[in-house]
């Protein structure tokens, strides 16, 4: 009985996971009974937060637990390998399935590579153990023909360069190739195209889907990104809580979303119309601008013309011979918020650390209020450093684990010189109540906070000195949509309460609509496109503009 | 869903995390360390005060002629008291290299937390130099200083120290420079908190894993110098009791009075694993909060 109802799901089916359940070796529950089919060439997305066992759900599919977990209880069959059940399966036939019938692709390409070994050689290697072909030539061709499937150069020269020497979007597709290498029917796909750009990201995406429609592979796509999963995926799974909460055609689930959880996760997706409203609290727009600005100067009784809060002028920057930043020139009014958009490697990090003064080798000129600032913090005054504060992209390495929240978040105020004790308790429980971290966090540290609570302490570190310029580096790109959206709110209060201006950096084009009035382009250490938000996106001057609009994947 | 719900709202218990001497000693190898040191440590300690009436005799006193077994394990060459000597031949090798130790931590760390921090030139000059002190053996170098100096007490305990220092400033500075490219840090530096601060506070913290296992090692290799320097004639000097004295003088012997030798190795080396178990399980529970659960 049971053999034949598994035999007709090896015709319709990849690869079939039925009532998975997978426990922690201290018996907590993670995964309940998980169901889902691949079928031959079409992709399966596994959509859902951090935390919500996707990727323990993917990597099940192999066979594997990550430390901590104890095996899962349930079936997983594979279509080729026959019927036995990938859970039961002992090590060594595991190996052999691994690589050969079911092919894996991790999350960040640059960890997952070897570093000394060449990539042709990596690839090789993947072949060799699964003995692919008869003879090395033969592998070697193969190692060729993949490389070229993936749309890489797959000359001799390139098959020997190293790691190192491609960048992150030929990495990532140095790894699909590696993982289609042996010709595998099912693909788990970890979230790879997480830490690219738009360009890169659409170029890998395309990859993949031809790559699954041409050989008729079934795909598993991790991810938490909707805007991607509407680009590739046929089909889509929403995991909450280590359950699945909806399943259905893309087109289903992403256009009449049945599950609560779902509403909200696609809720909290930011687009580029700014039609929905992300989080509670109304977008800061180019509509708000004037007005704003307007109230701003009469509310500080400022002239009109009135100079502008931070003033940028003919900043440049090298390494070398390497230009990372060339002339940049921009301004900033009180209470205006701006965006500074650009893919990795434009300077857009490097420019606001300049601003913020971490950066103290770059000529031209930074003023704040018309006064010129040093290039170094150190060479600061108190006061200046006061005014402008920057928060580092990663909540998971701009916190001292060592340290409780609140010894972390008084650190400006010792540094002012507030030396009452009580009186900087205060401050810090003041600044953590405004970005909705309660009491109880002040003398936690921060591994027992998740990734949007850490974000949270460190933007209350960057409040409790009431600045009047918040610098934001890609503050929410390591965070889930829906914190993503929660901390834009955060931002929008703060900025509608306080009247600080905002200077968010981000390559996420999307969000542009969600938090700023005016956008600067940057491109290779240059201001390509300058002007009121609704003006760039819908006149977009330079062809470096046009193309990141063309670029993002929306639905 | 509700009972989803209800585990999410029900409010994190907020239970007094346990501190670094209580995580430690929650490991059961902290446990074994632990009690191996005090065991040593309190023969060192309470031995030499123990003496007269324990076993009837000081340790430098003759009590019969050599190696007979009057006493409880017999007496040496010169006819003392082996169980005399042993007890009151601790506590000046404990202390020597316990003190040799904290200076060689102390200059290393400060070192190498200056050299990972400072980068550039400045790195480069110390470790430069560090590497030329790291080339002289350190035993003899220590017997280059003694022999110059003579074998005080201090002279051992300050070239034994000094010559740690090279070492522990490698790791400290490999350890500390894979924090200092944290944010942490730079967000110190923004907000302009002095360098020393940094160090101190930021990155001291950081590295204790790493500088507890290299403290273990320390410790392990200041009893053997220690012991080794006395074994040459250079450290602790006749008639006073020593344990690495005590084996060069009764190593002609081994097979008459074999104690001699086999009381004071047993107490180095039970010393040396029980320090070695404990500064390990202190690296642990200084890296990982949850360790022992």
């Amino acid at each position: 009985m049971t053999a034949t109802t598994t035999e007709s799901s090896v015709i319709t089916s990849a690869l079939s996971v039925r009532d998975l359940d997978i426990f922690t070796e201290q018996d907590r529950q993670v995964l309940f009974g998980v169901e889902f089919d691949l079928q031959p060439g079409r992709i399966l997305a596994l959509v859902g937060e951090s935390g919500s066992g996707k990727t323990t759900a993917g990597l099940a599919c192999m066979g594997h637990f990550r430390k901590g977990l104890a095996r899962g209880t349930g079936t997983i069959t594979l279509g080729r390998s026959g019927t036995q059940n990938v859970l039961q399966m002992p090590q060594q036939e595991l190996r052999a399935l691994r690589g050969r019938h079911i092919a894996y692709v991790p999350q960040d390409p640059a960890l997952s590579l070897n570093p000394a070994q060449r990539i042709g050689a990596q690839i090789l290697e993947v072949l060799q153990i699964h003995g692919y072909g008869d003879s090395t030539a033969e592998r070697r061709e193969r190692v060729g023909q993949v490389l070229a499937e993936v749309g890489l150069k797959n000359d001799e020269a390139y098959q020997h360069r190293y790691p190192h020497q491609l960048s992150g979007g030929q990495q990532q597709r140095v790894g699909i190739a590696m993982a289609f290498a042996c010709r595998p029917s099912v693909i788990v796909l970890d979230e790879p195209t997480t830490g690219l750009d738009v360009s890169t990201q659409a170029l890998v995406l395309e990859t993949i889907k031809e790559l699954s429609e041409r050989h008729q592979v079934a795909g598993l796509y991790i991810t938490h990104d909707l805007a991607v999963v509407a680009e590739l995926a046929d089909e889509v799974a929403v995991m909450l809580r280590g359950r699945i909460v909806e399943h259905g055609s893309a087109r289903e689930v992403l256009y009449s979303p049945q599950h609560d959880y779902t509403k909200a996760l696609l809720d909290a997706v930011p687009d580029l119309e700014g039609c929905h409203q992300v989080g509670e609290v109304q977008a800061i727009t180019s509509e708000q601008v004037q007005v704003q600005a307007h109230q701003i100067r009469q509310k500080l009784e400022l002239p009109a013309d009135a100079q502008p809060l931070l003033q940028v002028k003919n900043l440049a920057l090298s390494y070398g011979a390497a230009k990372i930043l060339n002339g940049i020139n921009l301004s900033l009014d009180p209470g205006e918020s701006m965006m500074l958009l650009g893919e990795s490697g434009s300077g857009k990090t490097t420019l606001s650390r300049c601003v913020a003064g971490l950066n103290d080798d770059y000529t031209g000129t930074v003023a704040l209020n018309g006064v010129e600032l040093a290039p170094g913090t150190r060479k600061r005054t108190a006061s200046q450093r006061q005014h402008i504060q920057y928060i580092f992209q990663s909540p998971f390495s701009s916190l001292n684990p060592r340290r409780t929240i609140s010894e972390s978040v008084e650190v400006p105020l010792v540094m002012a010189g507030v030396r009452s004790k009580s009186h900087r308790r205060d401050r810090v429980l003041e600044a953590l109540d405004q970005v909705r971290l309660g009491k109880s966090y002040m003398d936690r540290r921060p591994g027992d906070l998740s990734g949007g609570e850490r974000q949270r302490a460190a933007i209350a570190r960057a409040l409790v000195n009431a600045p009047s310029l918040l610098v934001c580096d890609e503050i929410t790109s390591a965070l889930d949509v829906s914190v993503q959206a929660s901390i834009l709110d955060l931002l929008r209060t703060i900025q509608a309460e306080r009247q600080m201006s905002l200077l968010f950096v981000t390559h996420n084009i999307a969000l542009a609509r969600h938090i700023s009035q005016r956008i600067a382009v940057l491109q290779q250490g240059k201001i390509v496109d300058y002007g009121h938000t609704d003006a760039v996106l819908e006149n977009p001057q330079h062809e470096y503009t046009q193309q990141l609009l063309a670029h993002i994947p929306s639905f | 869903m509700s009972a989803a719900a209800e585990v999410l709202e029900r409010p994190a218990k907020l239970e007094k995390k346990p501190n670094l001497l209580m995580r430690t000693l929650r490991q059961k190898q902290a446990k074994i360390g632990l009690a191996l040191t005090l065991l040593v440590l309190a023969i060192a300690l309470f031995g030499p005060l123990a003496l007269p009436w324990l076993t009837g005799s000081t340790s430098t006193e003759f009590t019969g002629r050599p190696f007979t077994s009057t006493g409880l394990f017999g007496t040496d060459n010169l006819g003392r008291d082996v169980f005399s000597r042993f007890l009151d031949g601790g506590l000046k090798l404990l202390v020597y290299s316990a003190l040799a130790t904290g200076i060689g931590m102390l200059l290393g760390v400060v070192l190498g937390m200056v050299a990972a921090y400072s980068g550039r030139r400045l790195d480069g000059l110390l470790m430069r130099g560090n590497d030329v002190l790291l080339a002289l053996p350190q035993l003899v170098f220590a017997m280059l200083a003694i022999t110059v100096l003579g074998p005080q007490g201090w002279v051992l305990v300050l070239v034994i120290g000094v010559t740690h220092a090279p070492r522990v400033a490698r790791v400290t500075r490999s350890a500390a420079a894979a924090v200092i490219t944290e944010d942490y840090i730079r967000a110190s530096e923004m907000y302009a908190v002095p360098r020393w601060k940094i160090l101190l506070t930021e990155v001291l913290p950081n590295i204790t894993g790493p500088l507890m296992v290299e403290l273990g090692l320390r410790m392990t290799y200041s009893i053997g110098f220690v012991a080794a320097l006395s074994f040459l004639g250079m450290g602790m000097q006749p008639p006073n009791a020593d344990w690495g004295l005590m084996i060069n003088e009764n190593r002609i012997a081994l097979v008459v009075q074999p104690w001699g030798v086999i009381l004071p190795v047993l107490a180095i080396a039970v010393l040396t694993v029980g320090t070695n178990l404990l500064t390990d399980s202190l690296a642990r529970a200084s890296a990982n909060i949850n360790v022992g659960n």
